[in-house]
């Protein structure tokens, strides 16, 4: 008997003992961003995949138990996480990490939103009020993020804050340069028109002069039914897109559906880190994001 | 009439003014601290071949909510939630009675501040006894609540009282419940006294396999006590309806558990999930028999049991389909002398029922469902139940349990 309590008392204290810091993480791209800022003083969970829609996630006994060994908890906020984060966070019964406290922090409070609604209005389908939540998708975001959790990280690990601090300066440098040359290799697609199966690449869009045309839901979050689809597909046809976008977690049939009548490329953005076998990594998404959107030029 | 259609006006967009500088933090206005307000609308059409106020047979000393026929406007559930300071946070739900009235389902504060895995509730709420009782009606996946709740909790058991919970620091999720409440409802019943009328005990323990399943299994304890609890139209041995009493001890013990599974993980596409629930009360005291004529009071001591396995499978997006078996044991009474030849003691009948549901979601916000029943719950009296159902939720997207 003392023998399973001390290998059970070992088991919850190891997971502790190597990292300073036990980080929940919501969506994989923070993760990869936390994993760049901490090294191995973090001890990282991550509650949902790349090929899971982060709106559609269950409060599942899983994340409670992770939530409740957490000193701190990265989501992205402005409401993409409303649907189950409340609720892990309320009965983990961790005190250390609700929203105000230092051991929560939301990305989105970093950048410039984008498709803030002037209505707010259910008819116009799963809106977020505080804007478009997606903003993993312009690298550009993870600059002001990567420099608010790399101080957040020092905070709560004073111990460690010229780690946090020399990965930072390290992250900024090197990211920089790589947007750098993202932006040279996606040079031609400036102006393009694109179709999005789902409204989740504004900041991409933004980001890289993307020009969308349409989306096949009829209001975000909404299903695409055979009639818009059917709407679209004549609006393809006075105003030509290039390509369709859609996500690695999203259904293909209505991407395939428009490619193959309007002649038109389907292109699966990871979307996030994990979203393709080649992205392992931040640097990775973007690598293969650019990649995949020039093969959809071809 | 037009000044006040002014008013009304200059209020929404004075609303909805707020709600944007709500958001951004910087709301000064005293609306900006409006908590999140939820309504939920409902209505089902019921076609039912018997009559729905029979008791399952054996469970006439049992509550029996039954359904009711036709076009009926459902309960429209009023929810209304928010932090009331740092350590606190408030949550009433309120039934609106299609007949009229308001009654208070829930009415609970609860800590946000203990920390170290605690968490405490006091006020009115669904136990956490079981995993369906703590479902609001909005969230069940038929339109009815399976057998065993139906008679032996009276549909959920709602508690005035304190729940605390603890959850382990482990990867593997723990929790711990205990509550202590009055007892006002079945199967206890409301007692003009001090201390505690009701014990509830309860632990979970859940996790995932791989990325695509997740699972809860959980065990329960129930106690308390019933004094002068009334049954009407319970059948004797002479087969004529009587009103009982019963007084006594009762205590409840189940098991619960729930199997989800999704393709990676992504319920947007399909899922399955597979639940199922076993009760079984024993309660003892004694029994007095036909209170309207000789009122003879002796033992009486019972078990009764029944349990669910219910499964429904997301095929594509936005439809659903379930399918549900319901079976109930009325167990066989001890009887005291005195009763034995008034009493049933043994019904030597297993009520069960059958259920299939479809139902089709054009958005998270709405659900519109089709439901059949075979329910052969009451011995002779085989009935085809039907229901078509819309459930609509408006205002504050709340987050739902597991």
């Amino acid at each position: 008997m003392k023998k399973i309590l001390f290998a059970l008392s070992m088991l919850v204290l190891s997971s502790q003992a190597h990292a300073a810091l036990n980080v929940f993480v919501c969506e994989p791209e923070w993760a990869a961003l936390t994993q760049e800022l901490a090294g191995d003083k973090a001890t990282l969970y991550t509650a949902t995949g790349a090929l899971q829609d982060p709106h559609r996630i269950e409060a599942r006994p899983s994340l409670i138990a992770q939530a409740r060994r957490a000193n701190l908890v990265v989501c992205t906020g402005a409401e993409l996480e409303v649907a189950w984060l409340p609720v892990v966070l309320r009965e983990s019964g961790n005190n250390t990490v609700l929203p105000g406290s230092d051991g929560y922090f939301e990305t989105a409070q970093f950048v410039t939103m984008l498709e803030v609604p002037t209505r707010l209005d259910r008819g116009e389908g799963d809106v977020h009020a505080l804007g478009n939540p997606h903003i993993q998708t312009d690298p550009r975001n993870f600059l002001p993020v990567a420099e608010a959790l790399g101080k957040r990280l020092a905070q709560l690990d004073p111990g460690n804050a010229a780690h946090y601090r020399q990965r930072l300066t390290a992250f900024n440098q090197q990211w920089r340069a790589a947007i750098a040359k993202w932006e040279a290799q996606a040079a031609t697609l400036k102006g393009v028109a694109v179709v999005v199966q789902h409204k989740g690449f504004p900041y991409l869009s933004h980001w890289l002069g993307l020009n969308e045309v349409e989306a096949l839901e009829p209001k975000p979050g909404m299903e695409p039914s055979a009639a818009h689809l059917a709407q679209v597909l004549a609006t393809l046809q006075k105003q030509p897109a290039r390509m369709v976008l859609r996500a690695a977690y999203q259904n293909e049939r209505p991407s395939e559906w428009i490619a193959q009548r309007a002649h038109i490329a389907a292109v699966v953005l990871p979307y996030t880190v994990g979203g393709s076998d080649k992205v392992k990594d931040l640097y990775g998404l973007f690598d293969d994001t650019i990649a995949r959107l020039l093969a959809g030029l071809q | 009439m037009i000044k006040r259609i002014a008013t009304c006006t200059a209020l929404a967009v004075c609303l909805s003014h707020s709600t944007l500088v709500g958001a951004a933090a910087t709301g000064s206005a005293e609306n900006a601290f409006n908590p999140a307000f939820s309504l939920i609308l409902s209505g089902t059409y019921a076609s039912l071949r018997q009559d729905p106020a029979l008791p399952a047979t054996g469970f006439a000393m049992n509550p029996n909510p039954g359904h009711k026929q036709g076009f009926t406007l459902g309960e429209s559930e009023m929810g209304i939630s928010a932090n009331i300071d740092p350590q606190f946070r408030g949550v009433a739900t309120l039934a609106l009675d299609p007949a009229g009235g308001v009654s208070v389902e829930n009415a609970f504060v609860q800590t946000t501040a203990l920390g170290e895995g605690l968490n405490l509730k006091f006020g009115r709420f669904f136990s956490g006894l079981g995993y369906l009782n703590e479902a609001h009606a909005h969230a069940w996946d038929f339109a009815d609540q399976p057998l065993v709740y139906a008679a032996l909790w009276e549909n959920q058991l709602a508690e005035d009282g304190v729940q605390f919970k603890w959850l382990a620091p482990t990867e593997t999720f723990i929790e711990l419940g205990a509550e202590v409440g009055k007892g006002r409802g079945f199967p206890g019943t409301d007692r003009a006294k001090n201390g505690s009328g009701a014990g509830v005990v309860f632990a979970h323990i859940g996790g995932d396999i791989g990325i695509e399943q997740s699972w809860r299994a959980g065990a329960s304890l129930h106690r308390t006590r019933a004094v002068d609890r009334e049954s009407a139209d319970v059948p004797d041995l002479s087969g004529n309806p009587v009103t009982n009493l019963f007084s006594g001890d009762s205590h409840t013990a189940g098991l619960d558990f729930v199997w989800k599974y999704a393709p990676n993980g992504n319920l947007r596409e399909r899922y399955l999930k597979v639940q199922g629930e076993y009760f079984r009360r024993k309660e003892s005291g004694d029994l007095t028999y036909d209170t309207a004529a000789t009122g003879v009071t002796d033992t009486f001591s019972n078990t009764q049991s029944g349990f669910y396995l219910q499964s429904v499978y997301q095929f594509i997006p936005r439809w659903r389909m379930g399918a549900r078996y319901d079976r109930l044991d009325s167990g066989v009474a001890q009887v005291g002398a005195l009763n034995a030849g008034n009493v049933v003691s043994d019904y030597a009948f297993t009520p069960t029922r059958t259920t299939l549901m479809l139902d089709f979601s054009p958005s998270e916000f709405s659900r519109l469902r089709v439901q059949l029943a075979h329910d052969l719950s009451r011995q002779g009296l085989a009935d085809t139940q039907f229901f078509v159902q819309y459930i609509m939720s408006l205002g504050a997207h709340g987050a739902h349990s597991y």
